[in-house]
C-alpha cells in the first residue's frame, strides 16, 4: 500500500499534529537543557506506595481485575471522597477505575456524545479535550478565555457560547496550562448556568490537591450538580504517580455504566499493579502529599516573583504546578519565544499556543523541577530578555 | 516563620532573598528571623553532607556505634556523665536512649585501632561508665534523610503536557 492509497479516518487526518511538534523534537534532541516543560511531578512516587506494589508483585498479583477496578480501591476512593469533600459515590454503581484520567475523558465523551453533539471546551485548555471530543463525534465549541480576565470562565463567557444543541461542557480546575482555579462562590455562579441550560459537566479535577490559597470544591458537591456531573480524578499529580496510569470517574449510574461498557472492550481493566499502589496511596501517603504541596507552593511564590521582576507579567495561579506568564512585551510569538529561549539559553518551556489559539502571547512554565533548576532557569531567562 | 527552618534544612545555601520570595515575606523579616534562630541556637551550624567513600584515595575514617551503660548521678541524671563523654572530639554524636543501654555514641577514628583504644582507654575508664558494646560501621547508605548513593533521577521526558 503506498501513501496515497492509505486511507486514514477523516477525523484522525484532520486532528492537529500539534503545530509545535517540531519544537518538541528539538527539545528532546538537545542536551543539557533545563526543561520547565514537563507536565508531571519531579518527585518520585512515595516509597510506601512503591514498596507495597513490589510486595504485591512478589505475592503474584499480576492478573486482570474486574472491569470496574478492584473493589477495595473503589471502596477506598469512596471513603476518601466522603471524608475529604462530603461527596458520596457508591463503589458499586457510581465509580469506574480507568488508566489515568486521559482514558476517563475519552470514555465519558464516547459514552455521551452522538454525532454532531456540541460540546464546550475552554481555550486554552489541556491538549486532549478537543481532539478526543472530535474522535467521539462531537463538535467542539471553544470558549475563549483571555489573559485580561485571568483565563477564568465566568457565567458571562459561558452564556456567550451556549446555544441550542450544546450537550456538555468540559471543566478543568485547577487548570493545565494556566493554573487557574475557582472558589466555591465562583463555581456556584457557573453551576447556575450549567443547570439552567441542562448541561452535562465533565469535571477534570486531577490537580485538586495542588490548590494553594483556598480549599478545593468539587463542582459535584454544589446543589443540583451531582446528577449532571462526571467527576474525574486520579493519582498522577497528588501522589506523583503519573506512570502508574490510575484515574477514576464518578458520576450518575447511567453514564458510568455506559463508560464501563466501552472500557470493558477497549481497556478491559486498569493495570492491577497500579491499582494496588493506589490503595496504598490512599492508605498511607497523606504526609507525603502535604510535603510535596508545601514545596510546590514555595516554588510557585519564588517563580511568580522572579518572573514579574524580570519583566514577564505573571499572575499568581491558584493551583497546579504551572504558571502562565505573558510574553507579549517581548514582541515575540509564543513558539518563536520558546525556540529562541531554547537555542540561546537551553531552557525549555511550552508555547501557550500548544493549548489553543488563546494561548498566543503566553508560555507555560512547569515548576515541577528542583529549586536549583528553577533558580538557574530564571537567571537564564533574565539573561535572554536583556 | 518555622518554614524558614524547613527550607534551610533542605538546602542551607538558600539565600534570605530566595527564602523571602518563597514565603512572600520581606528580606529584612527573613534575615531577622534567621538571626534570631542562630542566636537562640535553633540553627546550630551550616554544614555540608559529604560522601567520602567515593574518594577512593582518601584516608578513610572509621566509625563505630557504641552502646554505653552508665550510672546516672544524683542531682544531674545523665547530663553530667554524657558531657564527660561527648566533650571528646572523637565522639561525633551522642544520644540518651530508652531501653537496655543509656547512651549511644558515634565515634570516629583514623582506623580500627584508634577507635578501639579510645573505647578501652578513655571511655571505659570513666567513672560511672559500666559497660560498652562497640559496633563498627561497615557502610553508610543514608545519613540524616539523604541517600548517599547517586540516584538516576532525570528520566522524565523533557516535554509533556
Amino acid at each position: 500500500m503506498n501513501g496515497e492509497q492509505m486511507k486514514i479516518s477523516k477525523v484522525v487526518e484532520k486532528m492537529k499534529p500539534s503545530g509545535i511538534r517540531e519544537f518538541f523534537d528539538l527539545v528532546i534532541g538537545m542536551k543539557d537543557v533545563i526543561s520547565l516543560g514537563v507536565g508531571e511531578p519531579d518527585f518520585v512516587t512515595p516509597w510506601n506506595i512503591c514498596e507495597s506494589a513490589i510486595f504485591s508483585l512478589e505475592k503474584g498479583y499480576t492478573s486482570y481485575t474486574s472491569n470496574r477496578g478492584l473493589y477495595e480501591l473503589r471502596s477506598a476512593i469512596s471513603k476518601y471522597l466522603k471524608n475529604k469533600h462530603s461527596l458520596s459515590y457508591s463503589p458499586d454503581h457510581n465509580m469506574l477505575i480507568t488508566t489515568g484520567v486521559s482514558e476517563a475523558v475519552d470514555l465519558v465523551l464516547r459514552a455521551i456524545l452522538n454525532r454532531g453533539d456540541k460540546i464546550l471546551v475552554p481555550d486554552p485548555s489541556y491538549v486532549s479535550y478537543e481532539p478526543v471530543s472530535e474522535l467521539a463525534g462531537g463538535r467542539v465549541v471553544l470558549m475563549k478565555t483571555s489573559g485580561r480576565d485571568n483565563f477564568k470562565l465566568t457565567p458571562g463567557i459561558l452564556k456567550k457560547y451556549i446555544s441550542r444543541g450544546i450537550k456538555a461542557v468540559i471543566l478543568n480546575y485547577p487548570a493545565n496550562p494556566t493554573g487557574v482555579s475557582y472558589t466555591r462562590k465562583e463555581l456556584l455562579a457557573l453551576s447556575k448556568v450549567f443547570i439552567d441550560h441542562d448541561l452535562i459537566v465533565i469535571s477534570d479535577e486531577i490537580y485538586d490537591e495542588l490548590t494553594y490559597d483556598f480549599s478545593h470544591t468539587p463542582i459535584a458537591t454544589l446543589s443540583g450538580m451531582k446528577q449532571r456531573t462526571v467527576y474525574l480524578n486520579g493519582f498522577s499529580k497528588a501522589f506523583a504517580m503519573t506512570g502508574w496510569r490510575i484515574g477514576y470517574a464518578c458520576g450518575p449510574e447511567e453514564i458510568i455504566s455506559a463508560m464501563t461498557k466501552i472500557h470493558q472492550y477497549t481497556m478491559l481493566c486498569a493495570p492491577i499493579m497500579g491499582q494496588l499502589g493506589a490503595i496504598e496511596a490512599l492508605r498511607g501517603s497523606a504526609n507525603s502529599v502535604l510535603e510535596m504541596k508545601r514545596e510546590y507552593k514555595r516554588r510557585r511564590e519564588f517563580i511568580v516573583s522572579r518572573l514579574n521582576e524580570i519583566g514577564l507579567e505573571c499572575r499568581m495561579p491558584e493551583g497546579t504546578f504551572y504558571v502562565f506568564p505573558s510574553i507579549k512585551n517581548t514582541g515575540m510569538g509564543s513558539v518563536d519565544f520558546a525556540k529562541k529561549l531554547l537555542h540561546k539559553e537551553k531552557v525549555a518551556v511550552v508555547p501557550g499556543t500548544a493549548f489553543g489559539s488563546q494561548g498566543e502571547g503566553y508560555i507555560r512554565i512547569a515548576y515541577a523541577s528542583s529549586m536549583d533548576n528553577l533558580k538557574e532557569a530564571m537567571q537564564r531567562i533574565e539573561h535572554f530578555l536583556k | 516563620m518555622k518554614e524558614i527552618l524547613e527550607i534551610l534544612e533542605k538546602d542551607a545555601r538558600t539565600t534570605p532573598e530566595e527564602i523571602a520570595r518563597m514565603l512572600r515575606k520581606s528580606v529584612a523579616m527573613v534575615k531577622k528571623a534567621i538571626k534570631k534562630y542562630e542566636k537562640e541556637g535553633v540553627i546550630v551550624k551550616y554544614k555540608t553532607i559529604t560522601n567520602r567513600d567515593i574518594l577512593k584515595d582518601d584516608g578513610q575514617k572509621v566509625r563505630a556505634l557504641i552502646e554505653v551503660r552508665v550510672t546516672p548521678q544524683r542531682g544531674h541524671g545523665f547530663d553530667h556523665i554524657a558531657e564527660r563523654i561527648y566533650r571528646f572530639p572523637e565522639v561525633k554524636s551522642c544520644y540518651l536512649l530508652s531501653g537496655s543501654y543509656d547512651l549511644l555514641l558515634v565515634v570516629e577514628g583514623g582506623d580500627i585501632q584508634e577507635v578501639s583504644s579510645f573505647v578501652s582507654e578513655r571511655l571505659a575508664t570513666i567513672d560511672n561508665v559500666n559497660s560498652t558494646v562497640t559496633h563498627f560501621i561497615l557502610k553508610r547508605y543514608k545519613a540524616d534523610g539523604d541517600i548517599l548513593k547517586r540516584i538516576e533521577r532525570n528520566n522524565r521526558i523533557a516535554i509533556s503536557f
